[in-house]
């Protein structure tokens, strides 16, 4: 099923860019003879190349008007045109809508879109084209499509930002390093899975044993020798940024610079409701999120260990007064922390798709904002952010350019602390 | 090997626009940490707004050079105010975060293709320089100056010597805050919050200067890198901010000279490693290709600064009384 909708906006960015790539392409191969011209005699022009993935699209209709001058053409059997124009103004370019094959629509922007001569005198205008439904997707199944994946991202920035608030209400530390951990489970997976060559149901649940290997490091070789020498919670929150620093370099040195991507990553899209469409991946996704963020409150809740991870971030002195083993505590603490950062990292290796060496590092303040929101420290509260943070920075794409979804979030982050400190489920006395 | 150039590209790392953007940056960061115990995350954001504010009064108002050095200067300002107001009544790891996130914000803000038309978004913004005069302020004529490592031509010189000259007056002026009574206070504040309060000092009014002073300096530490290079948001990523707080911490925090002493030490092993490690690559000695070598001396960065603050948190010249994050 080839349906493109507006809805899913990594999909149609991937299609764009496949487009825009071979319309690219193309222009590099266009020689001007074979274009469809008019107004070869003036000094300025407007040019163009109107393919679908790749495919030349002739007899396409393309209008220039601008300045009191107006002129049209219909594309060649290459997908070229090019209109001259007399003046270096504005023009707005039109591509006739009607003309094209049917189904296929601009996708993204309008029609009509204006542009404006530089200094070669000649100016590209390509629209982004392909099958789908520009028109016909309303605001509303929009936004629900785009809320279901708010929730998806949202679950698994859930997972790493309950291990973060553990962390902090365990040992007090501000763990910058919790990105690069979110990364290593994503590339643990990359080693089992491409590697290794093993099948993608092996290779995750080993991600995570490895991640959780890490976090058992950490704490073994650094956290625990360095609360043994009395280092204050800032002297720690510096040492975590040294050690992010370091892990994200290694990572480089090892994976390099690139994006690399995971087996399975572009699963076909399943159509719900509506215009509401996930991929298996997403599905998938969801489940396991919700599976382990009910398994882990089944943990905090009920066990032992659980408990008795909620009584130190109490208050620790009371509870290794009362026998709590607080070293031993920790280290599970850690564990966990880390098994369910890297379990977050495989996922959002999924939905990005890629797996890149800085990608903890995008991630790491949102993780920090979902757990202010929620509540530095308490473990159910950083769940709650991280939902809110992942439906912000999805839904806030229908209203703000794309490229800063990531603002609005952090915009909620200095906001809360304006107003609410303390956060959704947090206590006063915790701010200091 | 050839010694002749690592040893010279190394020593010519004592004394670059880099270094000295970096020292005033890191001059900020101690009036922040060092003195007022103000953990700013965020001071890549500071000099993203000086540089910034300073290229776009250029290139977009018309407005001469020095006009446009002063509109980032008080962006430096407006940004320390507005991050100063919701947080400094706050714990101090709270700051840290939000520095961090409002840092990231401007440099999102500088990047989307939203505004290109002021900002360049990905590419950035250059030729502000020669468009606002500063290139035609220069006094010397064309040429060469210098000897060994330190051959400049008339440009670079004129934006040492400006560069030179800011840094200097930064730190005359932080050295003299810090022996007034204001800085007595400001300190006290570092050490007790709430016996400066007991005094009936208002702590809000003096973290606030603090943090507008030290701002400033991060802006001209920006402004003076944009004299020289184009502004970019690729720069100013949090990487730069930790690069900046390892120079910081290896002079001491809390002193007027460590943080620049720890800017050209850090900018001189920045040039030796990068000039070094490449050649043992090639050379058969380090089993790495050349870009893995690269990324090398960013691991060892990560490195030194976790050693550094578990080992030596006052840094090279301080006073280990005088920290009190170590506890």
């Amino acid at each position: 099923m080839n349906f493109l909708s507006v809805g899913n906006p990594r999909r149609l960015l991937k299609l764009l860019i496949v487009v825009f790539t071979s319309l690219i392409i193309g222009l590099g191969l266009l020689t001007p003879a074979n274009a469809d011209t008019v107004g070869e005699e003036y000094d300025y022009a407007v040019l163009g190349n109107v393919k679908i993935e790749g495919v030349a699209v002739g007899g396409v209709r393309m209008v220039v008007e601008g300045s009191g001058y107006s002129a049209e053409t219909l594309t060649s059997d290459d997908g070229s045109w090019l209109i001259g124009v007399p003046t270096k103004d504005v023009y707005s370019v039109t591509l006739d809508e009607s003309t094209l094959p049917a189904g296929v629509v601009v996708l993204e922007g309008e029609p009509t879109q204006e542009v404006e001569l530089g200094l070669s005198g000649r100016v590209v205008m390509n629209f982004f084209i392909g099958e789908g439904e520009r028109n016909e997707v309303s605001f509303v199944d929009q936004f629900i499509s785009r809320f279901i994946y708010g929730i998806n991202f949202g679950l698994m920035l859930g997972l790493a930002s309950v291990g973060l608030s553990l962390v902090f209400g365990t040992t007090g530390l501000s763990n910058f390093a919790h990105g690069e951990m979110v990364t290593f489970g994503a590339v643990a997976a990359l080693v089992f899975g491409v590697f290794m060559q093993l099948p993608i149901w092996v290779a995750i649940p080993l991600a995570v044993i490895a991640s959780a290997g890490m976090g058992w490091s950490l704490d073994a070789g650094l956290w625990k020798p360095l609360r043994k020498k009395g280092l204050g919670i800032v002297q720690l929150m510096i040492v975590s940024i040294g050690l992010s620093l370091t892990m994200r370099y290694i990572i480089q040195f090892f994976i390099g610079g690139g994006t690399e991507q995971l087996p399975g990553f572009d699963s076909p899209k399943i159509s719900l409701f509506g215009a509401v469409a996930l991929s298996s991946n997403d599905l998938y996704s969801m489940g396991i999120s919700i599976a382990v963020i009910i398994g882990f409150a089944v943990w905090l809740i009920k066990t032992k260990t659980g408990k008795a991870t909620r009584a130190i971030s109490d208050n620790p002195d009371l509870a290794a007064a009362s026998g709590i083993d607080v070293d031993k505590v920790i280290r599970i603490v850690w564990i966990v922390a880390a098994a369910l950062a890297g379990l977050s990292g495989v996922l959002w290796a999924y939905f990005r798709p890629g797996i890149k060496w800085d990608m903890g590092t995008q991630i790491l303040l949102l993780i920090f904002a979902a757990v202010t929101l929620g509540g530095l420290g308490t473990a159910f509260g950083a769940l709650i952010g991280a939902l809110i943070v992942g439906i912000l920075v999805e839904t806030s794409g229908m209203f703000i350019p794309s490229d800063l979804k990531y603002v609005g979030a952090l915009v909620v982050l200095i906001g809360v602390l304006m107003f609410r400190p303390q956060g959704i489920m947090g206590r006063k006395q915790r701010i200091g | 090997m050839d010694w002749g150039t690592i040893i010279n590209n190394t020593l010519a790392g004592l004394l670059t626009p880099t270094t000295i953007a970096f020292a005033l940056a890191a001059l900020g960061l101690a009036m922040h940490f060092g003195f007022a115990g103000l953990l700013n995350f965020g001071i890549a954001g500071f000099m993203a707004i000086g540089a910034y504010g300073y290229a776009i009064s250029v290139l977009t108002f018309g407005l001469p050079w020095w006009l446009g050095m002063i509109i980032g200067v008080l962006g430096s300002i407006a940004f320390a105010v507005l991050l100063g107001v919701p947080t400094l009544r706050l714990r101090g790891d709270y700051l840290a975060i939000v520095t961090i996130a409002a840092a990231e914000i401007a440099r999102l803000l500088f990047l989307t293709t939203a505004f290109t038309d002021v900002t360049g978004s990905a590419d950035g913004l250059f030729g502000y320089n020669s468009a606002g005069g500063f290139s035609s302020a220069n006094p010397f004529p064309p040429g060469s100056y210098g000897f060994g490592p330190w051959t400049y031509n008339s440009e670079t010189l004129w934006v040492l010597t400006f560069g030179l000259g800011v840094l200097a007056l930064c730190i005359w002026l932080l050295w003299a805050l810090m022996r007034s009574p204001w800085g007595r206070v400001i300190k006290g504040i570092r050490e007790d919050e709430d016996a400066v309060r007991a005094l009936g000092k208002n702590v809000f009014a003096y973290k606030m200067q603090a943090l507008i002073i030290g701002g400033v300096f991060g802006g001209l530490g920006g402004i003076v890198y944009a004299a020289f290079a184009n502004v970019s948001p690729g720069v100013y990523v949090t990487s730069i901010t930790f690069f900046i707080w390892t120079a910081l911490l290896l002079g001491g925090a809390a002193t007027i000279f460590g943080p620049v002493i720890g800017s050209v030490i850090f900018w001189v092993l920045q040039a030796f490693l990068s000039n070094i490690l490449p050649e043992l690559a090639i050379n058969g000695i380090l089993p790495v290709d050349g870009t893995q070598a690269a990324t090398l001396r960013f691991v060892l960065v990560g490195i030194g600064l976790m050693l550094l603050v578990i080992y030596r948190p006052q840094g090279i010249f301080g006073d280990k009384r005088e920290m009190t994050f170590v506890k």
